[in-house]
């Protein structure tokens, strides 16, 4: 049996489409997966899909499809993506927009849903994760909760002979295992060898974190030609094994370096990585480098799934206030030091801070210690310097005066301030809680565009 | 002041116990003598509240080094101040590498940290300041 060529057309929401592109194009592969849904975006698309019901889904959409539609059309490449986000039907339909737009002949778009749990985890009341509280303890602000579906909700999609499948929330690697699963004909219990599908799909779903992005060090860890890094395909074998390479001609490096640091990376125990589909064990994998920019990766293997499913809520938690001004030349450290002082005296006074005392802040030096605090290396002296003030606030009201108070030390503080900036954001914070498969029904449409 | 200091302000320079051995200890790094940098990656990322940490050998030959001087304590005692809970080792001889958890170390999680590096990510090039 021939190996089944997958490829990472997106590693996150605003990825670069030309390394998508170039894979649909020369890639020769079978399918084509877009991973761009982080923790907090299906609430923030809730927000948007809240104001119109036509929103909702990844507002890169049609950029995307625009640009890889014709080539995976023409080359019978499936594209699998979530980035349906909070609106997977509106998305389906968008993407019949962009056939149309383009000419298409025809366009079959299988659309997943049903990982919306909103509803049973508020009946319920859920214990959240990593928390005393449980979800009624956001009650009102509260904005969405989506479980990750596994690879079986995509199953039918994937026997429905569709050129694209729009998903929500779905755990990551699972837009990788679903498509090996179909192809090959593997058990929902073949825990072995989904094993190794959830290696692959962990692999590739951070697209060019795998192979040669996020890696570089000059002088110790060197990159070729990262302005036009290739993004990843793996061949993957009946038995799970699968070469990770990229596209000849293309920027970046695949070894036993960049596949270990993508192997581990935000996995906690390699030996119990717990996902939808599969609780796999990463312990013995092993690497071996065939050939320039072409690993071997085997030896991944699983146990039983979970029980339950694991979903995350989006709630509305506050505003941050935040404002920055700029030191630089001699003494820039110590002007620095003297306006976080004096940010410190208001913040801290009855009558000066306008209802900003008491909040919770950071207030920092941005080239001292505004990453690793004041052990790590905030003895080097630096040529400039950044304050940074930071405040969690109730009211966009609070925040604003923050970055006010910021811009004040223009006139106000020490010499040779400058570059100031201010900005509020709305908080919208992530939480998790488990929920019962049998609470969790997914369900497919079919699409179709046909002049 | 009333106001509960973040991690890493520098209202906070003097006060976490064992941060001044720390201190001098990455100050001989700095100044002399080669560093894990020379013979190691490493990458950060986030799940929840947590940070992990993988080290890497760029020769698996140097792994034995790596996992001799990394241990779970003395990666908790670099980033004192910054991680608050503890760490856990996984040691992958077979990969040259040895990785972290760090429990309690990205204030409050990424979604709602104050931190600039709300993720995380920047934790990575800390530890390969560490004097071999």
């Amino acid at each position: 049996m021939t190996p089944y060529r997958i490829g990472s057309g997106a590693g996150y929401a605003g990825d670069r489409i030309d390394p998508a592109l170039d894979l649909a194009e020369r890639g020769e592969l079978d399918a084509l997966v877009f991973e761009c849904l982080a923790e907090r975006t299906i609430a923030l698309a809730q927000l948007r899909r809240a104001s119109d019901p036509q929103a909702g889904y990844d507002p890169m959409l049609q950029a995307r499809m625009r640009a890889v539609l014709p080539a995976c059309v023409r080359n019978g490449v499936t594209v699998i993506t979530n980035m349906g986000a909070a609106n997977p039907m509106a998305a389906g339909q968008a993407v019949l927009d962009v056939a149309r737009e383009l000419g298409l002949s025809r366009l079959r778009v299988a659309v997943v849903t049903g990982d919306d749990v909103l509803p049973w985890m508020l009946a319920n009341d859920a214990p959240l994760m990593d928390s005393p509280d449980t979800v009624r303890s956001l009650d009102g602000r509260l904005i969405s909760a989506n479980a990750y579906l596994g690879a079986d909700a995509l199953l039918p999609a994937l026997q429905a002979d569709v050129n694209v499948i729009i998903t929500g929330r779905v755990a990551d690697p699972s837009l990788f295992v679903a498509p090996l699963m179909a192809h090959f004909g593997w058990a929902a219990d073949d825990w072995h060898r989904l094993g190794q599908g959830l290696l692959v799909g962990h692999l590739l779903e951070c697209a060019a974190q795998v192979s040669g992005g996020y890696l570089a060090d000059p002088g110790h860890v060197d990159v070729p030609d990262l302005h036009r890094v290739g993004f990843p395909l793996a061949e993957v074998s009946a038995d799970g094994s699968a070469v990770v390479t990229k596209l000849p001609g293309t920027g970046g490096r695949v070894d036993r370096l960049s596949c270990t640091a993508q192997l581990l990376y935000e996995v906690e125990d390699p030996a119990h990585y717990l996902q939808a589909d599969v609780v796999g064990d990463f312990s013995q994998v092993r690497f071996s480098e065939l050939a320039p920019d072409r690993v071997q990766a085997q030896g991944a293997s699983g146990h039983a799934r979970p029980e339950q499913l694991k979903a995350t809520l989006g709630y509305r938690d506050g505003f941050i206030g935040e404002g920055q001004i700029s030191y630089a030349g001699p003494g820039a450290r110590a002007r620095g030091e003297l306006a976080l002082s004096i940010l410190r005296q208001r913040l801290d006074d009855a009558t000066l801070s306008h209802g900003l005392r008491g909040l919770e802040h950071r207030a920092e030096l941005i080239g001292v210690n505004a990453m690793h605090g004041p052990q790590l290396g905030a003895d080097r002296e630096p040529y400039e310097v950044r304050v940074r003030l930071a405040v969690r606030c109730a009211t966009r009201a609070q925040a604003e005066a923050l970055g006010q108070e910021v811009e004040a030390l223009y006139l106000n503080g020490p010499a040779g301030g400058g570059g100031v900036t201010q900005s509020v954001r709305e908080v919208i914070a992530a939480a998790s809680a488990l929920v019962p498969r049998s609470a969790v029904h997914a369900r497919c449409d079919i699409l179709e565009w046909t002049p | 002041m009333s106001m509960s200091e973040a991690p890493g302000s520098p209202q906070q320079a003097r006060a976490p116990s064992g941060g001044s051995a720390v201190h001098q200890m990455t100050r001989v790094g700095v100044g002399s003598g080669r560093t894990l940098r020379d013979i190691a990656l490493a990458r950060s990322g986030d799940k929840g509240n947590r940070a992990t940490l993988s080290v890497i050998a760029l020769n698996p030959a140097d792994y034995p080094t790596l996992e001799r001087l990394l241990t779970a304590e003395r990666v908790q005692a670099h980033f004192a101040g910054v991680v608050h809970g503890t760490v856990q080792r996984h040691t992958l001889p077979h990969l040259g590498a040895v990785h972290f958890v760090m429990f309690d170390a990205l204030g409050g999680g990424v979604t709602r940290s104050l931190a600039l590096d709300a993720h995380g990510k920047t934790l990575s090039a800390a530890v390969l300041d560490l004097p071999l």
